[in-house]
């Protein structure tokens, strides 16, 4: 059975409170639900906090699981700034209402299609998965872009991200197309890379743009 | 850089049935070399893309047949992004040419075939050209061109025009060329994407020279001047294709580039399969070695300043302006020709007011031809052979690359290298050359900063004599400009409105230039020099010789004296001044005069050439400044760059007198 999302919004905030800030607990007061919220209560049915006098504690089981939930928000914030450019509290407010849909194995998805980050748009640490560990154990940099390469560093194009039509056009004028292979030659002053026999040189913010898989 | 020539070569008097052919393909794969080969005349062709900006016709006769040859500058799609491209497009648009050339790089056949079906697309007549033959075989690469022939249903050639291989098969294609005795091949996209061009070509009814298939993909890439061109011809049945197009648009939006690119290149992957075959192990050649060291910074800068010092100083600087200007201006005129047509003059013509516009102190030929032929002819011509020499290397894109970073902080890119080099030859060249910038921003502030801080080659050959006999002038003279040239980039940047720019750029591979092209170019150069400056200089002695009669010029130089006196300048420095509103170089030709006269002393000097070098550029470049950026642009940097200049010249001078350096 699925967390209610008010109990996963308690969850969270009791880790925030317990891992970052350094307490020992959660005052319902600050949490904005009263303390007889039935979320309490299934939190506490299953086990993952308990209630002593009228403050939210872990219990073991509860860390781990407080931990999954706010790794699927701040992934669920990546989601909204990195791929659908929401940005500021209109981001924040959507990523709340999407961090709920990450569950059964789509939280997998969304960070392995992110490139397992480690921090949100605030800064704050991703609590790493299954699947980032797994990741930097077959050493599998997945798809980064160009500006992650080192010269000398050999790839195949995967995709290109931008707004601005001209410059994509510009890109695929140069052979920049998705599967083509790209050697990037030199990083410093001015990236250089080579696509088939050609070579072209481009700035940093053209560079950002072009996605590469190792 | 055919710009600098303004080589729109018309040409004289058109030839009756004359059939056309046009040349067209990616930036620097050799279509203006091909365009000489086949007509016999010249432009400027380099080892630079993006040389030809305009376009350029020419004449041929093939089998006794004539033609009229059209080069166009390079474009990488017939979906047009920049000025160029739409240039080069408008040809194919409204021209109807009988034949097509399209002429690709061997070595990138994969890439550029792109177009090649965009172009059969089109309904066009195609002959591909496979150009730049030798380098592929060198790097080890076969192309079997009858495979590709087979594939594409239309004529293909194998050549390397730069060594003349090929031009008899291209000219016999030419000549033979019929429409329909073969069929290209028709390539299809995906059943969705035929689907959708199928619908909107269906709809249109009027007549167009490109094939409506190759139109209804235009107008799903939202091509602005394809859609007026469309709305024009359908009249009311417009509505209905617009309406369709924005519907397909919009479900493909997003993507729609992406994918018909993607669409395009497996097409190409099955058609260069067998056909192009490259060696297991990649061949490094000494030009991607030599590339590798002029790009990376820890070598770059090293190699840079070699070339400046040996290029620069030795060649242009000592040769040019020292034993060259020794030779023609001391030996040859002061003391051979000048007293020769004195003579003459004074026995031809009675009157000595006459005798004064000639052969006077501001004679036309004792100043004027003296100076342009004696003293900046020399200059001028060495820097150019520099120049040209260093373009074909192709070496410019990479210097491109080494200061884009730096650049970027004036709010220009890279690219922006080109004009001002180009400008140490030749401002008012550099001036046009700025068209090749992408923004109007980039190209006012390259204009300005080639107005004031550039000093051109005459100017520098002339300052360098000037000043080398004081190398702390010298150096202060340098450390000003540099200073002035950051400083007013930096503003620059920060005032002009606009977003920054982005720097790309294809690098060419590393050539060894050849002896002939090098030649050819710096002559074109010259003479198209010598004819902007030529008739200033002798108007110039015209006016000079009226104010000298009238006794305006004696009122002018007494006008300008408190303003020389306040940047501590003697009275005769006015003169200068006033040549130097003709031509800077004029005007430090007039310096050096002063100071062979051991007229100023070192601070003197350095003061005067620093306000010279910034003072406004020769009218030449003020009317291309004009031309190019407008009345306003042009004049607010005229006056700028003079306020500037007086400015600079005053603080300067104060800060002289203070520290006492060069006293």
């Amino acid at each position: 059975m699925k967390l209610s999302e008010k109990a996963e919004e308690i969850l969270e905030a009791l880790w925030i409170a317990v891992e970052e800030e350094g307490g020992r607990f959660l005052d319902p007061e600050k949490m904005g639900f009263p303390a007889d919220d039935p979320a309490y209560r299934e939190l506490t049915d299953r086990a993952l906090v308990e209630l002593r006098q009228g403050m939210v504690y872990f219990r073991p089981e509860g860390r781990e699981e407080g931990k999954m939930t706010i790794r699927r928000h701040r992934l669920a914030e990546r989601l909204m700034m990195d791929v659908l450019n929401l940005r500021g509290d209109e981001g924040d407010d959507k990523a709340c209402q999407f961090e709920h849909l990450l569950n059964e194995g789509v939280d997998v998805k969304i960070c392995t299609m992110l490139n397992h980050p480690t921090t949100c748009p605030h800064g704050k640490p991703i609590p790493p998965g299954e699947c980032c560990a797994d990741a930097r154990a077959q050493g599998d940099l997945g798809v980064v872009a160009l500006t992650e390469f080192k010269s000398g560093q050999e790839g195949e194009i995967a995709y290109i991200q931008t707004e601005d039509s001209k410059k994509m056009q510009k890109l695929m004028a140069m052979g920049v197309l998705p599967g083509n292979r790209i050697v990037l030659v030199q990083s410093f002053p001015s990236y250089i890379f080579r696509v088939g026999f050609s070579e072209f040189a481009i700035d940093g913010n053209l560079a950002k743009e072009i996605f590469v898989r190792k | 850089m055919a710009t600098c020539c303004g080589k729109q070569t018309e040409a004289p008097g058109k030839v009756p049935n004359a059939k056309r052919v046009a040349l067209v393909g990616n930036p620097n794969v050799g279509k203006s070399v091909l365009f000489n080969a086949l007509t016999g005349s010249y432009v400027t062709v380099s080892n630079y893309p993006g040389t030809s900006v305009e376009v350029s016709r020419g004449h041929a006769v093939i089998n006794e047949q004539p033609w009229e040859v059209i080069d166009t500058p390079g474009m990488y799609s017939i979906h047009t992004i920049t000025e160029e491209e739409r240039v080069a497009r408008e040809i194919l648009l409204h021209e109807t040419p009988d034949v097509v050339l399209h002429v690709l790089d061997a070595r990138n056949l994969e890439r550029m075939l792109a177009m090649t079906l965009q172009l059969i697309e089109a309904g066009l007549p195609v002959i591909l050209v496979v150009n730049i033959m030798d380098e592929a075989e060198r790097m080890g690469l076969k192309i079997d061109l009858e495979l590709l022939r087979q594939r594409l249903g239309i004529p293909v050639v194998g050549a390397a025009t730069t060594r003349k291989r090929g031009l008899g098969e291209i000219r016999s294609a030419i000549a033979t060329y019929r429409q329909d005795m073969g069929s290209p091949r028709h390539f299809t996209y995906s059943r969705l994407l035929e689907h959708d061009i199928n619908e909107v070509s269906g709809l249109m009814e009027g007549e167009y020279i490109l094939s409506r298939r190759a139109l209804a993909l235009l107008l799903f890439q939202q091509d602005e001047e394809i859609t007026s061109l469309v709305r024009r011809r359908e009249g009311e049945g417009f509505g209905v294709i617009a309406e369709r197009v924005r519907d397909i648009a919009f479900n493909r939006r997003g993507s729609f580039h992406l994918d018909l690119s993607m669409e395009r290149k497996d097409i190409v992957k099955k058609l260069v399969l067998d056909v192009f075959t490259s060696p297991e192990k990649r061949v490094v050649t000494w030009g991607e070695r030599l590339s590798r060291i002029s790009a990376q910074p820890l070598t770059g800068i090293p190699l840079l300043l070699i070339v400046l010092y040996f290029g620069l100083y030795k060649f242009v600087g000592d040769f040019g302006a020292g034993t060259l200007v020794d030779v023609l201006e001391k030996k040859l005129f002061v003391e051979m020709f000048n007293p020769w047509i004195t003579g003459i003059v004074k026995m031809v013509i009675p009157w000595e007011i006459i005798q004064e516009l000639f052969v006077g102190e501001y004679g036309i030929i004792t100043l004027g031809i003296r100076y342009a032929v004696g003293i900046i002819l020399p200059i001028v011509a060495t820097f150019f052979i520099f120049f040209s020499f260093l373009e074909d290397t192709g070496y410019f894109p990479r210097l491109a690359l080494l200061v884009d970073r730096i650049f970027k902080r004036f709010g220009l890119t890279g690219r922006a290298v080109i004009p001002m080099v180009l400008g140490f030859g030749c401002d008012t060249m550099a001036t046009m050359v700025t068209r090749t910038l992408e923004t109007t921003r980039e190209r006012v502030i390259a204009t300005v900063l080639l107005a004031l801080t550039i000093p051109c080659s005459a100017q520098l050959g002339v300052i360098l004599a000037l000043l080398s006999k004081f190398p702390g002038a010298l150096a202060v003279w340098g450390a000003c400009l540099l200073l002035l040239f950051v400083v007013v980039g930096l503003l620059a940047a920060r005032v002009m409105p606009g977003e920054a720019p982005m720097f790309y750029m294809e690098l060419p591979p590393m050539r060894l230039p050849q002896f002939s092209n090098v030649l050819t170019k710096t002559y074109t150069r010259m003479q198209w020099y010598f004819m902007e400056i030529l008739p200033l200089f002798v108007l110039a002695s015209i006016l000079l010789w009226l104010g000298k009669i009238t006794g305006l010029f004696e009122k002018l130089v007494t006008a300008m004296t408190p303003v020389m006196a306040s940047i501590g300048l003697p009275k005769e420095t006015a003169v200068a001044f006033i040549f130097g509103f003709f031509r800077r170089d004029y005007g430090a030709a007039g310096l050096y005069e002063l100071q062979t006269k051991g007229l100023m002393d070192a601070r003197q000097l350095t003061v005067a050439a620093v306000t010279l070098t910034l003072f406004i550029p020769c009218i030449a470049q003020f009317l291309i400044m004009k031309k190019e950026r407008g009345w306003k642009v042009a004049g607010s940097i005229g006056v700028f760059v003079s306020l500037l200049a007086f400015g600079s010249g005053y603080v300067l001078n104060r800060f002289l007198l203070a520290t006492g350096i060069l006293s």
